[in-house]
């Protein structure tokens, strides 16, 4: 069997044969690249001595946005909701989400589609994301938000506009896009009024002066030229810094973007951190990265890589029931993916709008399957398990604050992960282009 | 930095003074910031902004129906992400003139740069004078005029809405065009992609007739006017259409 013609790859190549284009599917990066599993932790021993795991107090508190916002954002833990669009989700999914941030005591995030005024009720602190598309952008919905997000791409597609088929453009969501119902959305890549790093400055200065000074101003990467994109967002005056790593996902793209554009998590946290401290902005200028978060030890391994908080959204989905093989009334749905191709577990199809749970999709019907209040239970009991997890772990390196972890408390299994994320490989002094 | 306090003729709004009342801001003696709290704080009324020097973000976010003047050149996104506001720029303006105004009316007495109103929502941006590339970016309803010539990609990506161009049009007009109606009454250098010509209607010739008279627009002939619209062929994905591009 040759290597460079597997099954897989001859299936694919028949596949863009019969449909002459490019495969769309939503969801991450399949394939396996450097990341967090990659790392382990180093315990305390002698000394340090770890903290009591069960009884003594390690601080998860997280404040984003000190550099010039009045109020800067105050989260009890260091995971947030990353944006996903009502739109790519159902109003359920997003009022689930939103809600999920509030008992959490974390903030959730729009998407390319504008604020559903569901989301807004429903989450206490949120971040407004200001897209290429601008689809649904308010001035009043940018007063009314905790923070405003400057997109510049995602880690799923860093260089490419988003996408929406136009089975998921139905009345309501093309009425906040301002489309035609039933097209094919592809977002814009770039911004329809300002290119480049003083052009970033000025907007930058502009959503502050409309927000009188109060909010903080995110702005997120997708991660690919990580170190010059973080130094000219900076330079441009923002407040915190989101990197999407490839591994993040995507409610619809070609999959030639999803695997193989960008850079890995890994990799991306480590070279965003290292640019904060060389620009002398760690510290002032919080970091935020996401891009296949899932548990408590990949949120302690960025955080002792650099990151002040990260951000989760296939692993949201997951806990809200995505790829569940029962909805919210207890019915087997098992049909409903196996009429899209695909099994629990294996679902990426968030981009036909037949999600079987109700999360992905605009029809009504399937939408019900979703009960937000059970939902926004299972996510929020998801993040709240991250933040134990994270601060156990932190706990048992000496921490008293997860913001504590640092480079120190890593080693890495393999050469590459060493090389990508700065940490020695496990059993060795070395770290490999650092030292020899 | 700390605001300097606000000399008492300059404390906009705060007076709740009747609505000919004026106040002057001196953006020579003034920060951005400072301007602009005092414009968002009137409730209505009038001021105008002396030396603006190409000043960016002035007028940004207002929301109440007030009167600005900008006297002289103003820099990137004057009267944007605003409404209700009338805002006049007295000279030239840069990039992004209006950019996702909701409501009101924002008018340049000269050229504009890059992406007028771009992604504008609601109200009119008029400009006499030519505008650069990109005019009228993914417009989303609102209504633009443009007294002189426009550039390249003018309407692109835009949703709906109207454009008026009363001079010539550049190259790629109407690029990956929506719902919004792009009407010429120069020539058109070049066409964008999925961008084509309809004959005009009865209808079209009174719609612009009236915003050409409220636009101050007296080399515009309506009834000589072009109507560029969406031939909707690229509404949906097809590998096809990989060359049109």
């Amino acid at each position: 069997m040759s290597h460079t013609f597997s099954p897989r790859v001859i299936a694919e190549i028949q596949e863009r044969a019969r449909l002459g284009g490019c495969e769309v599917r939503g969801g991450g990066a399949r394939r396996a690249v450097p990341g967090f599993d990659d790392l382990l932790i180093l315990p305390a021993g002698l000394s340090p001595a770890p903290l009591e795991g069960y009884r003594e107090r390690c601080e998860t508190r997280t404040v984003l946005g000190t550099r010039y916002a009045e109020e800067p954002v105050v989260l009890d833990i260091p995971v947030t909701i990353a944006g996903m669009s009502f739109g790519a989700l159902s109003a359920g999914a997003k009022e689930a989400l939103g809600r999920a941030a509030t008992l959490a005591g974390t903030s959730a995030t729009t998407g390319d589609g504008g604020m559903a005024p569901q989301e807004r009720d429903a989450a206490k602190t949120l971040v407004y994301q200001c897209l290429p598309s601008r689809y649904g952008f308010d001035p009043d919905h940018l007063r009314s938000a905790d923070a405003v997000e400057i997109v510049l791409g995602q880690g799923a597609t860093p260089g490419g506009g988003s996408m929406l088929l136009g089975q998921k453009i139905t009345t309501p969501v093309a009425f906040m896009r301002d489309l035609p119902e039933g097209m094919d959305q592809r977002s814009a890549s770039r911004h329809p009024d300002w290119t480049g790093p003083d052009g970033l400055r000025i907007k930058i200065e502009e959503l502050r002066e409309v927000t009188s000074w109060r909010i903080p101003v995110y702005v997120k990467i997708g991660a690919a030229r990580v170190a010059s994109d973080v130094q000219h967002a900076v330079e441009a005056g923002a407040d915190v810094i989101v990197v999407d790593g490839m591994q993040g996902g995507t409610g619809a793209a070609q999959d030639v973007f999803i695997e193989h554009t960008g850079i890995p998590t890994l990799a991306a946290t480590r070279l965003a951190a290292d640019t904060l401290r060389r620009l002398s902005a760690e510290g002032e200028v919080q970091l935020v990265v996401s891009g296949g978060i899932r548990s408590g030890a990949d949120v302690a391994k960025a955080l002792a890589l650099g990151a002040d908080a990260v951000s989760v959204g296939v692993a949201a989905l997951v806990a809200l029931g995505c790829n569940s093989s029962s909805d919210d009334t207890g019915a087997d749905v098992s049909l409903g993916y196996r009429a899209l191709g695909t099994v629990p577990g294996s679902c990426t199809a968030c981009h036909t709008g037949g999600c079987p749970v109700g999360i992905a999709t605009q029809d009504d019907m399937l939408a019900d399957r979703l009960d937000p209040d059970f939902g926004a239970e299972r996510v929020a009991n998801y993040l709240r398990a991250l933040a134990v997890e994270t601060a156990m772990l932190a706990r048992a390196c000496g921490k008293s604050s997860v913001h504590q972890l640092d480079t120190g408390d890593l080693v890495a299994l393999t050469v590459e992960a060493a090389a990508m994320a700065r940490v020695p490989l496990a059993g060795t002094s070395w770290i490999p282009g650092v030292t020899v | 930095m700390t605001s300097l306090p606000h000399p008492p003729d300059q404390q906009a709004g705060r007076q709740g003074g009747l609505p000919d009342a004026e106040v002057t801001l001196d953006a020579a003696a003034m920060s951005t910031r400072e301007i602009n709290r005092s414009l968002q704080a009137l409730p209505y009324g009038r001021a105008v902004v002396v030396n603006p020097a190409g000043r960016h973000n002035l007028a940004v976010g207002l929301d109440a129906p007030v009167r600005v003047e900008i006297d002289g050149p103003a820099g990137f996104y004057p009267g944007g992400l605003g409404k209700k506001a009338r805002i006049t720029v007295n000279g030239p303006a840069g990039c992004g003139v209006a950019e996702n105004l909701m409501s009101g009316n924002v008018h340049v007495r000269g050229s504009a740069g890059q992406s007028v109103a771009a992604s504008a929502r609601g109200g009119v941006v008029v400009v006499d004078g030519g505008c650069s590339s990109r005019a009228g970016i993914s417009l989303k309803g609102a209504t633009l005029a443009i007294g002189g010539d426009a550039g390249a990609y003018c309407g692109v990506l835009a949703q709906s809405g109207v454009i008026l161009i009363g001079g010539d049009a550049g190259p790629c007009l109407g690029d990956s065009l929506y719902e919004a109606v792009v009407y010429v009454g120069g020539k058109i250098t070049g066409l964008g992609t999925d961008a084509a010509i309809e004959e005009i209607t009865e209808h079209d010739v009174t719609f612009v007739k009236v915003l050409a008279e409220g636009c101050g627009f007296d080399h515009v002939s309506p009834a000589d006017i072009t109507k560029v619209v969406s031939t909707r062929r690229l509404y949906h994905l097809h590998s096809h259409d990989h060359g049109t591009y």
